[in-house]
């Protein structure tokens, strides 16, 4: 569970821990279930395709400051973030 | 006073074309219920304050000529649906003081025909659950009966429309979030095709799922919407092209349903299990045949969904990073503003779902998990495909229970799960699905059914939806 939140990027308090452990156990009791499905084809899942389109500007009507509005932090109008390295 | 009670989209559209009475007239009445009424249902989280601002604007088409079916027509939408300028939270903490910064297609496309925008309504959080319980706004009550859950993760919606406080509203569905609480509603719920209408502006949770479902008092409301929303949209590369949207059935007389009873054999409460069966008899003296169906891969449906959709909402929820928008915390560094912003902006069911999707996406669970899920999913579609090359519909109830007490299933995240048990296959598939009122129970409950249908023919589940209303 501790490796899970680390990965995840959430915090949990001891109490929470306990608790998903068993509510973990409980759902992957349900969901283990498909193990049993016997699928013989290993076919490749070809309905599902990308879809692109072609990498040209077009003009988009958004509000900067709409947007810039959202930050938690901001400095000269750019996001503001703790030091990465 | 207007009759809002047996008020439909037609009716109402009859009257303010015909001066009897104006869009602005309709709209006061809806806010004199929702004063009224919502502080008891906490079914709508923000009602907007420019409504009769957008009736009069109304009213001006209604003047000039280019009035159509939905102008006019007080609207609620889901709280996951963006609509510029206005807070859009997902019914999570983590979106408390979001503002929208674009509006969702749906929006654009309702706001362009003149229909009024009333409010955003309550939700699971993140659209997570089945009973609008989850939300970090309270909960919302059943405007049938205030001691029980209206369903989610659309609750907000389906009891504004069920309690007279709008005359029509969206949801959205990754997995019944729409029919499951119109059940529990007595409303109709449409389940599009995916990629009918566009979700384009919708706060995602499983992509490969999520679906705009409108809900309607009557058949004939929820075919209305749907009709105007769905189209293809550029701007959604999930939306499909209009060339592509053939229905394959071209059949005159769709009269053959099938019915997987091996599907809910166990598990359904008695008396949704009686009233199935009443409601198939009602077809039969309709003239339908009704023919047994075996469906052995869809048995499978909710344990691959409780996988697939984690771990698409594993994904899609690492976008709030207490960052660019929503809750943010503070922490020594960056790590640390991390872990504190999602471990106090998720709600308890968010964080559970979204650990459980890094678990079955983690290197060695992958294969035995993730991808046996999109393989069980293949199968499923195939086998519902090929099912309907023998029948026209797919018949099953709806929810396996009625609208069940407050507070109930909670603590056992499994028995809320299995509440979509019935929903899964029609999302797992891609086809449209139709849930509707089937009935009410000893203690005034309703009952509800649900119609699949191909890909692309919701026009045959409004036709079987339609006759089925008046059996």
């Amino acid at each position: 569970m501790e490796k899970l939140a680390e990965l995840a990027r959430i915090e949990l308090s001891e109490e929470e821990k306990k608790g998903l452990l068993s509510d973990m156990d409980s759902i992957l009791g349900y969901i283990k279930q498909i193990e049993e499905v016997k699928i013989n084809e290993e076919k490749t899942l070809d309905s599902i395709i990308n879809v692109w389109r072609e990498d040209k500007i077009e003009p988009r009507e958004f509000s900067r400051e709409l947007i810039v509005g959202q930050f938690s932090d901001t400095q000269d109008g750019f996001l503001k973030v703790k030091k990465i390295l | 006073m207007i009759d809002l009670k047996n008020l439909t989209i037609e009716k109402a559209q009859e009257s303010l074309s015909s001066g009897k009475f104006s869009c602005r007239e309709l709209a006061e009445e809806y806010l004199k219920v929702i004063e009224e009424k919502n502080p008891e249902l906490n079914a709508y989280l923000e009602v907007y304050d420019d409504v009769l601002l957008q009736a009069d604007e109304a009213q001006k088409k209604f003047q000039d000529g280019t009035a159509t079916a939905l102008t006019g027509i007080p609207f609620a939408i889901k709280d996951n649906i963006l609509f510029q300028g206005h807070i859009v939270s997902a019914g999570s903490k983590m979106l408390e003081n979001y503002t929208a910064s674009y509006s969702a297609t749906v929006v654009k496309d309702l706001k362009a025909v003149g229909a009024i925008l009333l409010g955003r309504t309550n939700m699971d959080e993140f659209a997570m659950g089945s009973s609008t319980q989850t939300s970090a706004y309270g909960v919302t009550k059943n405007p049938l009966d205030l001691s029980r859950v209206p369903g989610g993760s659309s609750g907000g919606s389906a009891a504004v429309l069920a309690g007279g406080l709008a005359l029509a509203a969206l949801g959205t569905e990754t997995c019944g979030s729409v029919r499951e609480p119109a059940a529990f509603c007595g409303l109709v719920g449409l389940k599009p095709t995916y990629g009918a209408i566009s979700r384009q502006g919708i706060i995602a949770m499983g992509n490969s799922l999520d679906q705009v479902a409108p809900f309607g008092k009557c058949v004939r409301d929820a075919e209305i919407i749907f009709n105007l929303l769905a189209r293809h949209d550029r701007e959604d590369s999930t939306s499909v092209p209009e060339n592509l949207r053939n229905p394959k059935s071209k059949k005159q007389k769709s009269k053959k349903i099938g019915v997987p009873w091996h599907l809910f054999k166990e598990g359904v409460e008695t008396g949704v299990q009686e009233n199935f069966k009443q409601s198939l008899e009602k077809l039969k003296k309709a003239g339908y045949e009704i023919v047994d169906l075996e469906l052995p891969y869809s048995k499978y449906s909710l344990a691959a969904y409780y996988i697939i959709m984690p771990a698409e909402v594993s994904t899609n929820l690492s976008r709030f990073d207490g960052m660019r928008y929503g809750y943010s915390a503070t922490g020594k560094n960056l790590l640390e503003v991390y872990m504190k912003s999602r471990g106090q902006g998720f709600g308890r069911e968010a964080r559970r779902r979204i650990l459980l999707g890094t678990y079955v996406l983690s290197h060695g669970y992958y294969d035995a998990f993730y991808k046996k899920a999109l393989l069980v999913r293949e199968k499923i579609k195939e086998e519902i495909v090929l099912a309907f090359e023998k029948v026209d519909y797919i018949l099953t109830p709806t929810v396996p229970v009625t609208a069940f007490k407050l507070g109930e299933k909670l603590d056992d995240p499994v028995a809320m799960y299995l509440c979509d048990i019935f929903s899964a296959p029609a999302n797992l598939s891609g086809v449209p699905s139709l849930a509707m009122p089937s009935g009410m129970s000893k203690e005034g409950l309703p009952f509800s059914i649900q119609f699949m249908a191909p890909h692309f023919c919701e026009h045959l589940l409004f036709e079987v939806g339609k006759k089925f209303e008046t059996m």
